[in-house]
């Protein structure tokens, strides 16, 4: 069973990545954006799939910083300045949501 | 052309960094181990990603905004990451089995025994 997953894990990373690198023809920035994405994919499936709470919380404050990435990789790709203010933005406001669900996980109100 | 490949090998590590965080956010056993793990490593790994970008536009406003996102970053994310964590073990999130030992529920312990106000 162990065997298994592993096997599914690493045969859909395997896939992935080949498609990624060698089918997909595309400048080189396309296909690191394509690979945050591919993480922003598995960090959604423990989203779904988390045994506790505290699992989502962490792989939502997670997915936030990833998608800074994503955003300013596409401004770079794109040569727009406002990807950059999206991004501080969606870092300060993905701070302050992560707070707020600590504090709802531990059961307090959220003016305690 | 030296600035390009510095700041493309700088994004590289960074979303390299980024991919292995999320794997140990898919394979370790416990809330804490993951949440050690993704942690430190996405926040070094956009940090990363944001300096080669820095590299890459120079001393611009797009530069700059990046610079800002970093100093954003290494300021948020241990509070977040401490917060959580802190949640997570008050709201009696059991560890696995193969931890070893358990300091802050000793020194919660203590805390109690002692007499003081547990907040």
């Amino acid at each position: 069973m162990k065997i298994a997953r592993w096997l599914a894990g690493a045969v859909v990373i395997g896939v992935l990545t080949y498609l990624n690198f060698f089918v997909f023809r595309a400048p080189i920035l396309v296909k690191l954006i394509n690979v945050s994405l591919f993480s922003a994919l598995f960090v959604l499936y423990r989203v779904i799939r988390g045994p506790s709470p505290a699992d989502r919380i962490i792989a939502v404050d997670i997915l936030g910083i990833l998608i800074i990435g994503v955003l300013v990789l596409l401004g770079l790709h794109y040569d727009q300045g406002f990807f950059m203010d999206i991004a501080l933005i969606w870092a300060l406001l993905s701070f302050v949501a992560s707070l707020a669900f600590a504090k709802v996980l531990e059961g307090r109100r959220l003016d305690d | 052309m030296i600035r390009h490949t510095i700041g493309m090998a700088f994004i590289c590590l960074g979303i390299v960094f980024d991919f292995l965080g999320v794997l140990g956010l898919l394979r370790l056993p416990d809330v804490y181990n993951r949440l050690q793990a993704a942690t430190k490593c996405v926040t070094f790994g956009s940090a990363g990603l944001l300096f080669g970008v820095f590299v890459l536009k120079g001393f611009t406003s797009f530069g700059f905004k990046a610079l800002l996102a970093i100093a954003f970053i290494f300021l948020t994310s241990p509070i977040a990451a401490h917060a959580i964590a802190r949640a997570a073990h008050r709201s009696r999130i059991p560890l696995c089995k193969e931890s070893v030992v358990d300091l802050y529920e000793a020194d919660h312990e203590i805390r109690k025994e002692g007499g003081h106000a547990a907040s």
